[in-house]
């Protein structure tokens, strides 16, 4: 069986979002950068797979981003992944969900995928398209949002999350795409012995040009903080004080404490 | 403008999110049409044209399926927009949608604006303004950004069929896992988010709810993590809760957990970052490192 998992590269998201020279995304000044964590569930299950199947076989992970989603591509093959594909795109951040699924779906085309994990959405853009966009660019089965996954000879058994906690059960014929969501399994953190294996697995660098002959069909026109809305007060300052103050406003304004 | 609403319908029932779509139609100022796969003994009270599929032909869930009758209804009506929610069935079936049509999808869309869509990003501390570049558009909306709006009126049913190989199977639906406590009926809610840091810390957060006589909450992190049980969760994928107070601890507000608790009396957070979207919905936002607050409260509290 051949396994591609791909990843994406976002920022921490505690951090401070400013927009960028063009205002249509965020500086990446002072940022750190880490796995999406949607995709961190799809590769934990994807080498969980592999693992099953044993050496008949081979897991790609693959990342479209600058030189720094290396290091994402590095953590994916320190937990499991056999090899990489890096497709390098220092302008990935301004390709719309359409592009990126697309530069997907070339790379994966001739390459006789069985099953194509992705996460259900990233963090930072968040827009739930590639995966399901590149399974219909590929013509071949997807379901998303799942919390279950199982794989016997050709049929995947995989529980999708519904609103209120359903779940709905389906069953697909490889080859296949699924989306992962949150809680799908408990993603591993490598170990120093495999991330040291990891150093000698294969990473291709593609130029994203040999790839991707799609034009955008969205266009982002500005990125910019939410307008302030809610006239809840912010308590700042020495935590003594701020128990005191709080204390005050439980009497005053709930009926919790007297 | 034209636009064509995908309405939703679950085990059996039309659901009340459908009226959603056509609360963001309206402030569009759109001539609408809609279609459900569902039974004409639910209709939705609205009184446009309907496409209708039968449910117990088409499945509650069978994407390809309902991608062919959607792709029948936009030949009929020729819309520039096709909306859904953003939901476990729209994010699933709109970029089907739009791939066959080659169209641009504005994912999770919260308000129009006159230069294109607003949508969220960076886990809800950013927004984006986002324009479409094609013909047609497709629109998912995020659940609870429009009001419901309930029309009333019956509609003009039209009646849709189509055949689909299909290379996906449901089996059925698996109910929610059992509640041990059931947090709706709590007064006060105490929740534990990820900003906690770690499972050992639970019982601080657990003594804050004790104190004020309340339940333990939690955000889905802190279950998925094992930290917390399921039956805690607050949220979308969670309970939905309305107490008198809400405290949350480390929860940095993400839509989904808002969903679940912003009907709240009166909400305090405790976030060590002041730009956490959380401040948006909370009545107090308290920026401190809620480990040195959390137990300096409860202390206080239970004097
Ligand atoms: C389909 C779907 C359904 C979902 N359903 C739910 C649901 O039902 N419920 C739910 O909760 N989520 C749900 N989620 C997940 C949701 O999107 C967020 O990922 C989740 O709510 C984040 O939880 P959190 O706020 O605890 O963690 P984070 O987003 O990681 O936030 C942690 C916060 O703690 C703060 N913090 C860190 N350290 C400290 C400290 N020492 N002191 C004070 N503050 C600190 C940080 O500033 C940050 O704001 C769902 C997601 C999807 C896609
Ligand atoms: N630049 C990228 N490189 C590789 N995979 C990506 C990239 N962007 C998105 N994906 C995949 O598509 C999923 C959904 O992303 P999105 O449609 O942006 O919400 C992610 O969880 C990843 O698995």
């Amino acid at each position: 069986m051949k396994l591609l998992v791909c990843i994406k590269q976002v920022p921490d998201l505690e951090s401070r979002f400013k927009p960028d020279a063009t205002g249509t995304w965020f500086s990446e000044t002072d940022l750190a950068f880490r796995m999406n964590e949607y995709d961190e569930y799809a590769v934990e299950q994807a080498v969980r797979l592999r693992e099953q199947l044993g050496d008949s076989c081979e897991l790609t992970v693959l990342s479209i981003g600058p030189d720094r989603v290396v290091e994402a591509i590095k953590k994916a093959l320190a937990m499991g992944c056999d090899n990489a594909a890096h497709i390098q795109d220092n302008a990935a951040s301004s390709k719309d969900p359409w592009q990126i699924a697309a530069t997907i779906a070339a790379y994966a085309k001739d390459k006789g995928f069985d099953i194509i994990f992705t996460g259900m959405q990233s963090q930072d853009r968040g827009s739930a398209q590639v995966g399901v966009t590149v399974a219909e660019l590929l013509g071949i089965a997807c379901t998303t949002t799942i919390v279950g996954f199982a794989c016997d000879s050709g049929t995947i058994t995989a529980k999708r999350e519904l609103e209120g906690g359903i779940k709905g059960v389906v069953k697909l014929k490889t080859p296949a795409l699924v989306t992962c969501q949150l809680g799908l399994n408990v993603p591993r953190y490598p170990t120093l012995p495999n991330i040291m294996k990891a150093k000698k697995k294969e990473i291709i660098a593609i130029p994203v040009g040999d790839l991707l002959k799609e034009e955008a069909l969205a266009i982002t026109a500005s990125f910019h903080p939410p307008a302030k809305k809610g006239g809840g007060i912010v308590l700042e300052g020495d935590v003594a004080d701020l128990v005191e103050k709080v204390i005050a406003i439980l009497k005053d304004k709930t009926a919790v404490l007297r | 403008m034209k636009t064509l609403l995908i309405g939703e319908y679950r085990e059996g029932k039309l659901l009340e999110s459908t009226y959603e779509l056509l609360s963001f139609a309206a402030q569009l100022n759109a001539d609408t049409a809609m279609l459900l796969v569902g039974s004409e003994s639910q209709l939705p009270a609205y009184a446009g044209t309907l496409y209708l599929a039968d449910i117990a032909t088409c499945g509650e869930y069978n994407p390809d399926l309902h991608k062919k009758l959607i792709l029948d209804a936009v030949q009929k009506e020729n819309p520039d927009c096709i909306v859904f929610l953003h939901s476990s069935y729209g994010w699933d079936l709109a970029p089907r949608v739009a791939a066959a049509l080659k169209a641009a999808q504005i994912s999770e869309v919260i308000a129009n604006l006159d230069g294109g869509f607003e949508v969220g990003c960076c886990n809800a501390k950013m927004r984006r303004t986002v324009k479409s570049t094609t013909a047609r558009t497709v629109i998912t909306i995020q659940a609870g950004a429009f009001p419901v709006l309930q029309p009333g009126g019956s509609p003009a049913v039209q009646k849709l069929t189509a055949d689909s190989s299909g290379n996906l199977e449901f089996i059925g639906y698996e109910p929610a896992e059992k509640k041990d406590v059931d947090l709706a009926k709590a007064e006060v809610i105490v929740t534990a988010g990820r900003g906690i840091g770690k499972k050992d810390n639970v019982p601080v957060i657990q003594a804050l709810a004790r104190a004020l006589g309340g339940e333990l909450g939690a955000s889905r992190p802190v279950v998925d993590a094992g930290w917390v049980e399921h039956s805690h969760q607050v949220g979308t994928t969670g309970q939905t809760v309305s107490p008198k107070l809400y405290i949350a601890c480390g929860v940095s507000g993400a839509i989904q957990h808002l969903a679940g608790m912003k009907k709240s009396d009166f909400i305090i957070a405790i976030n060590k970052d002041k730009d956490a979207p959380i401040g948006e919905v909370a009545d107090v936002l308290v920026v401190a490192d809620v480990m040195q607050f959390v137990p300096a409260l409860t202390a206080k509290v239970a004097k």
